[in-house]
């Protein structure tokens, strides 16, 4: 597959406050790159993110949405993350239906500690959605910018 | 109309290093509804906040966001200067430019470009912000303390001579713990009992301390400050208000041959008992598995000799209901059972015995009065082998996977008291490793080696078998040297793993609180928070967050009283604001925010409805206690007709960073 290097892709991240946030965070204060497409959202867990919220940011224009939350049976809240793996396998089987690639769409565990595996699951990410090229799947073709 | 303030924050050259930020603060002033953008050197700095309080007054700001380092950081203290300016500290949002952007991004393009982004997005966010104020929610000023071994002793102690209210809830007859069964603790070798009695009797004593002996927890409802707990008084067939702890029905009950778990299970005692003599309350116990009154009605000699009159055959549990303010677990632990250890004989051969058998075997109020003797046929034993790790470190799936952490210590302990007292036996201990981390510990191991010459032996037991002239062989290997050993043993002694106990995680359900795959709980903060729980207003003593000696045990007993006290001591408790709230009006009353909610902070309420026509009508809707959520959001997700929300992070204030993020 030709890969498009000039395509940047907009890349939305859910992460949750107690664990990937403060993983976020530590990576820039351990000064490791990642690209600049990722745009952090701060949710309180994991389990806040709506699956509305994931298929609003891919009508919006957005190529890919990575919810990072803490580590199973690490929750701040206990179970949050559980409910959030399981939301995402469900929403998982609407977007196969749309037609959206499943990598597209990413759950993945971060905790406070591992700035190190934050910024190279992003590396990754990117470099995954960068592959598929732009999604033209769900964008609501009124919000594409003029 | 909003009317938005922006500041844009160098941070040294932290930020204006690798990000434009006169740029960003130039591209973020043209945002509709922002009315001042403004850049500063360090914005968290006194003259910076008071740039923030200016703008807030001057220009009578609706909502600020700062473009600065993390909300983690510095979101408090902008949020004060907000305050202070009279603006709702829940008003300001912050855009991490830092962690998130000036500090990942070395291309400055692009870091400013993201930077402004960032910035849009909390503008976003911010136009949606509405005023919260944090609830302040009452104190109860009493403390209850689940567990009266040393630990639950010491928490209570400590919580009382602050001048609370404190209730030990103690499942035995009697509190103590397991500490009350100890012979000597290490590594000075004092008597355990001499040292915990004395502190039982404090309790006792103490106008503060009420003990609720022979009782359990039934049920824990509500929130920090403000629990209320039902405890379950199990009939002990005795009234603890007249029996005078004398004695003299433990002696004439006919009932002879009940096991007595005190002494695990080595000697009898009767139907009716006092578990040890200086059992705090001293009061007897009738035991219903056994006592013939109360099996089929024939019997009552303890009524007939008990002159104060207690014995009351017909008594049933009683439960009491009481608020506390906070909530001390202090459950403690237990040897794991040994049926799954059958290659070390112990289910069948007695002179196998567990460490805390050996205690009761050695200590002069246990069933040989303090001679060591084999259980089988009372005679003196001349070589005896302990195993050590038998169960814990385990990767077969057995046993558990983790360090007892005590066993070690009190097999030097048992060791050396073994060799001072009778010279003249063997004894061998089997080990994987001796982990002796502790103040004088690695010491006082060294002297068991070296002093008392007990044989230290590194390798694993592999079989036990107990031959027919009595004695026992114990077939292991020496790693060291490389070679095989059969040892003609008198007694074995196996080092059980601990494990919580088995009450502890019906507990956990009720006090809503985190647990281990272990059962033991889930301290807050590994490193900082070592005796919270993660559930507001529990805290955890001793035992029942992981293997713990004495020292340790009685060290977090005192720092989980600190922090109860701590709590104790505030009238009122301010509540996080940022919490679910449900729009009465959307609710159709499905309960499915109600099962997700891990705090059970979501309640169904009939209410009545205007309709049309003035007519009304009783729908059920939910409700949330704000005291008792904590704001995951799980139950937003979950209410399929919207009518859940979030406060600080709402459904549209999430969208509107989503947008501004894609557009």
């Amino acid at each position: 597959m030709q890969v498009n290097e000039n395509f940047k892709p907009v890349i939305v991240a859910f992460c949750c406050n107690w664990c990937s946030y403060a993983g976020a965070d530590l990576s820039g204060t351990n000064r490791l790159n990642y690209p600049a497409n990722v745009k952090i959202i701060r949710v309180p867990c994991s389990c806040r993110v709506n699956p509305m919220f994931i298929l609003r940011a891919f009508q919006k224009g957005a190529d890919g949405v990575i919810i990072c939350g803490c580590h199973p049976g690490d929750c701040h809240y206990t179970s949050g993350n559980y409910f959030t793996r399981r939301r995402i396998t469900l929403l998982y089987s609407m977007l196969d239906f749309l037609g959206i690639e499943r990598k597209r769409t990413r759950l993945e565990w971060v905790s406070a500690a591992e700035g190190a595996k934050f910024a190279s699951v992003m590396e990754q990410f990117v470099s995954d959605v960068q592959k598929l090229g732009p999604n033209r799947r769900l964008e609501d073709l009124r919000c594409r910018k003029q | 109309m909003q009317r938005i303030g922006v500041f844009v924050c160098h941070c040294g050259t932290n930020i204006a290093a690798t990000v434009d930020v006169k740029a960003v603060a130039e591209a973020l002033g043209h945002e509709a509804g922002v009315v001042i953008s403004q850049d500063y050197q360090y914005m968290c700095s006194e003259s910076g906040q008071n740039l923030v309080k200016n703008a807030i007054k001057e220009h009578k700001l609706t909502g600020v966001v700062v473009c600065s380092c993390s909300p983690r950081m510095h979101e408090n203290t902008f949020r004060k200067a907000a305050a202070s300016a009279g603006l709702n500290p829940y008003l300001v949002e912050i855009a991490n430019i830092r962690e998130q952007c000036s500090w990942i991004h070395k291309d400055i393009a692009s870091a400013t470009e993201k930077a402004i982004i960032l910035g849009r997005a909390a503008i976003a966010k911010v136009h949606l912000n509405t005023p919260l104020t944090s609830m302040e929610s009452p104190v109860v000023k009493r403390a209850l303390v689940i567990g009266g071994g040393i630990a639950g002793i010491q928490t209570a102690l400590d919580i009382a001579e602050a001048g609370f209210e404190v209730d030990i809830v103690e499942k035995e007859p009697t509190i103590g713990g397991k500490m009350a069964q100890i012979d000597k603790t290490f590594p000075t070798l004092d008597c355990a009992a001499c040292i915990l009695t004395p502190k039982m009797v404090e309790a006792s004593q103490n106008e503060k301390i009420t003990i609720h002996s022979f009782s359990e927890v039934s049920d824990v409802k509500g929130f920090v400050g403000n629990f209320t707990v039902t405890i379950k008084k199990k009939a002990r067939y005795v009234d603890e208000t007249k029996c005078t702890g004398c004695g003299l029905c433990t002696e004439k009950c006919p009932m002879k041959k009940v096991p007595n778990e005190f002494n695990m299970g080595l000697d009898n005692r009767r139907a009716v008992y006092i578990p040890f003599a200086q059992a705090v309350p001293k009061v007897a116990t009738i035991d219903p598995n056994y006592c013939m009154m109360l099996k089929n009605g024939k019997c009552g000699v303890c009524s007939k000799v008990c002159s104060a009159g207690a014995i009351d055959y017909k008594q049933t549990d009683r439960f009491v209901e009481q608020k506390y303010g906070a909530i001390v677990v202090a459950t403690g632990f237990n040897p794991i059972k040994l049926d799954k250890y059958d290659e070390f004989a112990y289910s069948y051969c007695p002179d196998v015995v567990t460490s805390l058998e050996l205690e009761r075997l050695m200590n002069a109020a246990g069933p040989n009065g303090g001679t060591l003797l084999r259980p089988s046929d009372k005679t003196h034993p001349h070589t005896i082998v302990f195993v050590q790790c038998v169960g814990s470190r385990c990767d077969d799936g057995k046993g558990k996977q983790y360090c007892s952490k005590i066993c070690c210590m009190y097999t030097a302990k048992h060791a050396m008291l073994i060799r001072e007292k009778y010279p003249d036996t063997e004894v061998y201990v089997f080990y994987i490793d001796v982990r002796t981390p502790g103040k004088n510990f690695d010491e006082f191991y060294r002297r068991a080696v070296e002093q008392y010459n007990v044989h230290y032996i590194k390798g694993m037991v592999g079989k036990v078998s107990p031959k027919a002239d009595g004695k026992i062989d114990v077939q292991a290997s020496d790693l060291l040297a490389g070679e095989q050993l059969h040892i003609n043993a008198d007694m074995v002694v196996l080092a059980a793993a601990i494990e919580p106990d088995k009450t502890a995680r019906p507990l956990a359900t009720m006090l809503t609180t985190q647990m281990d795959t272990n059962d033991f709980f889930t301290e807050a903060h590994p490193k900082l928070r070592p005796v919270e729980s993660a559930t507001a207003g529990i805290f955890l003593s001793g035992a029942c967050q992981g293997p713990k000696d004495i020292p340790e045990t009685v060290a977090q007993a005192s720092a989980a009283a600190a922090k109860a006290i701590g709590l104790l001591c505030k009238n009122s408790i301010t509540c996080n604001p940022c919490v679910a709230h449900s729009d009465e009006l959307m609710c159709n009353g499905c309960s499915a925010c109600e099962k997700v909610c891990p705090y059970g902070a979501i309640t169904y309420q009939d209410k009545e409805f205007r309709m049309p026509n003035r007519t009304t009508a009783v729908r059920r809707v939910a409700s949330v206690n704000p005291a008792v959520c904590q704001g995951c959001g799980a139950c937003t997700v979950a209410c399929p007709s919207g009518a859940m929300d979030l406060n600080g992070f709402s459904n549209s204030q999430i969208m509107a960073e989503v947008d501004a993020i894609c557009k």
